[in-house]
């Protein structure tokens, strides 16, 4: 099935890309343009299902004529673009990017992508020093902008790290490995589900991810449509089914089956993909490129699945 | 969207000083509900609303801010990530009185450190606390503080003492902000006959519209009108008018471009967020010379067909916040402003925006941000604020030494105004002397005056010393050596020669200085004002000081040269993949002090 077009026909563009003459639609990104040449370019706070926050840079290239890098993901292809993404200066960012994030986040479970783009950019993030402890629970969500927090011993990389958020029976917040791409909040706010239950809160390295004071899930407006889940590239936010066989060493996603389903719940159509492991579903998800949901669901189709298994249990 | 608010309720003086700005709770009952678009538009309130209630209580508290959220239609994750952005604002119970004290640059060589060093022997009481602060912008008058007071107005003061600070932190203070006249050059009558920009300061009564209109004030506005908007830019354009704030861009363009949108209504911004470390100039403007401030937001607000305009003042001036509402009130009373401005049939009205406590507020589009009550992170441009501005709509900003040079070109025409400076860069310029000078203060000299001629006007080095360096253009500029002294102060000559004029800052530093301690500081700001939202500025600022403090500890990882290069990597990351200005020059004045000066060459191991 496909999306019927309403929109007119776009003008097609002429740019240069590494050289190569490319001709793309009006209103096209840099990063569409990439795509349509094969150039594989790392992203991280990029979704094909949200609007570009270009908050990483990871995909930064040069511009002719631009002072700075630009970011792929939002920046719009002008006519006579001239665009280079294999200079010195473009590798040069993007590694030290990637060294930067990797030495302040936990991003062992980020996509493979990510660990491959990591390998050829050659990213050494423990180049900072060996990272500091962990914080105390809710430390980091009492930082004050503007208040100097000197580093207890510089030969330490400040990071991150602090205990897992658990709060509620149906997802866990592992902020030691956010990498602040901004992708929950907007798939919380304007971009799916208009709940704005989450916010960035703080400022600089203190910023973070939090609800109003810092308040546990159930007492802030969150509905548990988990599309924040959906959209973390890093685990930070994950299935409590997960975060729990994952602690319990039981979690093996090659041992796990995915089958696509409709939600039974009410006429949307959501479509489901159910992550099955020893024949009992630990996660749910849907395509990003899906026409009903973008990738996003409600409650119903994203925890209902507990249903099935509950029934199950109570029958034995 | 369902507002969904937690169990916290507002006490009534909560509720009345919220109410004390937006007005009384509208009587609700099930038949009018309140929301949509309209509701959501108020959201632009929510800065002045956290200042009210803060200014109100000391601190925000949930139910505090779970009323504000009411009131505007707000979700409150979203107001406590604005609130928790700015530095001024406290989401946890605090004494009535905080005291911030500056540990900047130039406070810090000059009693700031000491006087730290005396409050921490001599713990404060429970009705008032203090803490350390970046640049309080009142580098001439150190060692600065700046006391926020529930309750009672804010107050800043210059040469600050134990016991003027404790003055200060009573319940029963009478100290009210000083509001020195610290411009030396107005006091020589041969040289003040030469000012434009501070022609008025210190001796116009800066209460007065009277005493203003009969300096020569509105005299630029009148010749505006004449001319019609267009003659207007013309005259700013021939005048190769360039902006103040540091990135050098022509008025005349800017105001030519958002004339010409098509997209209404537009808007005109004064940008009053002066926090770069080291410059003062814009607050002794606004201070002792407001009115200026008004009527050439007035003049571009006509050039530009922008019926509103904002002043977004720093938070940390207490006084030039007062002295601009009053004259914004006075030009209002006297139809400067309003729907028929000097009954030309042109309508204008500005407001005034007080910041929180964020640098990074005075980059434009964060300041666009920091209006329209979200949080004060930059946007990509482009867009541009010409086309997308503040609200979305076409802005023009300028800062505020930018905008009053409006008026000698007006009032001289473009001839008269070219005939001091060079050929491209016209007109005259402040500049903010601070550090170890003789004599402190904010200076005016026509462009292509040279740093040492700049230094010696202002009575040298103090004490009789030797110079070891000078901090041109703030924290994002960088240090030169005694071998710049004869470098002119141009845009044209700053572009060749490497060096920027930034904010117009001169500080001076003496042979004793120890440079190694600013550098630090300097890394320190930038750690501490960096808004978070992108990687390189995020956590680049971060591994910057760590790199610096391992040099200074001598406790390096590797070599010394690893460590100079380690810093060289993530400079390079800063400059080339930051959003916006602040994270593009994190870097740049601790790399200049780094190779100028040798800084790390030679020591420990």
């Amino acid at each position: 099935m496909s999306a019927v077009p309403v929109a007119p026909p776009r003008r097609l563009l002429d740019a240069e890309v590494d050289g190569v003459a490319v001709r793309v639609p009006e209103g096209s990104t840099i990063l569409d343009a990439c795509r349509i040449e094969g150039i594989d370019t790392p992203t991280m706070c990029y979704a094909d299902n949200l609007t570009p926050i270009n908050a990483c840079r990871v995909c930064v290239v040069e511009v002719e004529g631009a002072r700075t890098l630009v970011p792929a993901c939002s920046r719009v292809v002008e006519a006579g673009m001239k665009i280079r993404t294999d200079t010195d200066r473009v590798r040069h960012s993007r590694r030290l990017v990637m060294e930067l994030l990797g030495s302040s986040v936990d991003t062992s479970l980020a996509s493979p992508d990510w660990h491959r783009w990591q390998d050829q950019y050659a990213a050494d993030p423990d180049r900072f020093g060996a990272p500091t402890e962990p914080m105390e629970a809710g430390e980091r969500d009492r930082r004050w902008a503007g208040h100097h927090h000197e580093p207890t011993d510089p030969a330490l990389a400040e990071t991150v790290a602090q205990p897992v958020k658990v709060d509620n029976e149906l997802y866990v917040r592992d902020y030691g490995r956010c990498v602040l791409c901004y992708k929950c909040v907007e798939a919380c706010g304007t971009d799916a589900q208009h709940t704005f239950a989450i916010a960035v809160a703080g400022r600089g390295f203190d910023a973070r991810i939090s609800t109003e004071y810092a308040v546990p899930l159930d007492a802030s407006a969150c509905v548990y449509c988990g599309n924040c889940i959906g959209v973390c590239p890093t685990g930070a936010l994950m299935f409590t089914s997960e975060h729990d066989m994952r602690a319990a060493g039981t979690w093996d996603e090659d041992r796990q089956t995915v089958t696509d389903t409709i939600c039974p719940y009410c006429g949307v159509g959501c479509e489901l993909e159910l992550h099955v492991q020893d024949n009992t579903i630990v996660k749910v998800t849907s395509p990003a490129d899906n026409d009903v949901t973008s990738g996003h669901l409600c409650i119903k189709g994203r925890f209902g699945f507990q249903y099935v298994q509950r029934r199950k249990k109570d029958r034995t | 969207m369902d507002l969904h608010l937690t169990a916290a309720r507002p006490t009534d003086e909560e509720r009345l000083a919220v109410d004390g700005l937006l007005g009384p709770e509208p009587v609700s009952n099930d038949r009018v509900v309140r929301g949509g678009h309209e509701a959501r538009a108020d959201r632009t309130l929510l800065l002045p609303a956290l200042h009210a209630l803060h200014a109100s209580e000391g601190w925000i508290s949930e139910g505090g801010l779970n009323y504000i959220c009411e009131r505007l239609t707000v979700p409150p994750a979203e107001a406590y990530g604005v609130a928790t952005f700015y530095a001024m604002f406290s989401v946890q119970p605090q004494p009535k009185t905080v005291v911030h004290i500056c540990d900047d640059l130039a406070c810090r060589i000059q009693g700031g450190r000491e006087l730290i060093a005396e409050l921490e022997a001599d713990v404060a009481n429970g009705d008032w606390t203090w803490t350390r602060s970046s640049c309080l912008g009142m580098c001439e008058q150190a060692p600065a503080i700046f006391a926020q007071r529930a309750g009672r107005p804010d107050v800043s003061l210059g040469e600050a003492t134990v016991a003027t600070i404790r003055a200060t932190a009573a319940p029963d203070s009478t100290v009210t902000c000083a509001g020195g006249v610290t411009a030396p050059q107005v006091w020589d009558p041969t040289v003040r006959a030469g000012l434009r920009l501070l022609r008025r300061v210190g001796d116009v009564d800066p209460t007065s519209i009277d005493a203003y209109r009969a300096a020569g004030g509105y005299a630029a506005l009148r010749r505006a009108v004449d001319l019609g908007p267009e003659g207007t830019i013309r005259e700013v354009t021939d005048a190769k008018l360039l902006g103040r704030g540091g990135a050098a861009f022509p008025t005349g363009v800017k105001w030519k471009a958002v004339a010409e949108q098509s997209v209404l209504p537009h808007f005109v911004i004064c940008n009053a967020d002066e926090s770069e470390p080291g410059t003062f100039k814009d607050r002794l403007v606004m201070e002792l010379d407001p009115f200026s401030v008004v009527e050439a937001l007035t003049i571009a607000g006509f050039a530009t067909g922008a019926e509103r305009g904002y002043v977004y003042v720093r938070g940390e001036y207490p006084l030039a916040t007062e002295r601009l509402e009053g004259a914004i009130a006075e030009a209002r009373v006297h139809g400067y402003l309003g729907d028929d401005v000097m009954e030309h049939g042109f309508r204008f009205d500005l407001e005034l925006r007080r910041g929180a406590g964020a640098y990074i507020c005075g980059e434009e589009t964060s300041l666009f941000n920091s209006i329209e009550g979200k949080r004060g992170e930059p946007r990509n441009k482009p867009p541009f604020p010409v086309t997308q501005g503040v609200f979305g709509k076409p802005t023009a900003i300028n800062n505020v030494e930018t905008l009053i040079n409006v008026l000698p070109i007006l009032e001289l025409g473009t001839e008269g105004y070219s005939s001091v400076g060079t050929e491209d860069s016209t007109g005259s310029r402040l500049f903010c002397l601070s550090g170890h000078i003789e004599h402190p203060g904010v200076y005016e000299h026509p462009h292509g005056v040279t740093l040492g001629d700049a230094i010696a006007a202002a009575g040298g080095v103090g004490g009789g010393k030797r110079l070891k360096a000078v901090l041109l253009g703030g924290a994002a500029g960088g240090f030169v050596g005694p071998d710049r002294l004869d470098a002119r102060l141009t845009f044209e000559d700053a572009r060749a020669g490497g060096y920027t004029l930034g904010s117009g800052v001169i500080m001076v530093f003496d042979e004793d200085t120890d440079l190694v301690d600013l550098v630090l500081r300097i890394a320190r700001f930038f750690r501490d004002e960096s808004c978070g939202q992108c990687v390189p500025c995020r956590v680049g600022t971060v591994r910057q000081e760590e790199a610096l403090l391992r040099l200074v500890s001598g406790h390096t990882m590797g070599t010394r040269a690893d460590e100079l290069a380690l810093l060289e990597d993530v400079a390079d990351v800063m400059r080339d993949a930051s959003i916006c200005g602040l994270g593009q020059t994190a870097a740049a004045a601790v790399r200049s002090a780094i190779s100028t000066f040798g800084l790390f060459d030679g020591e420990g191991s």
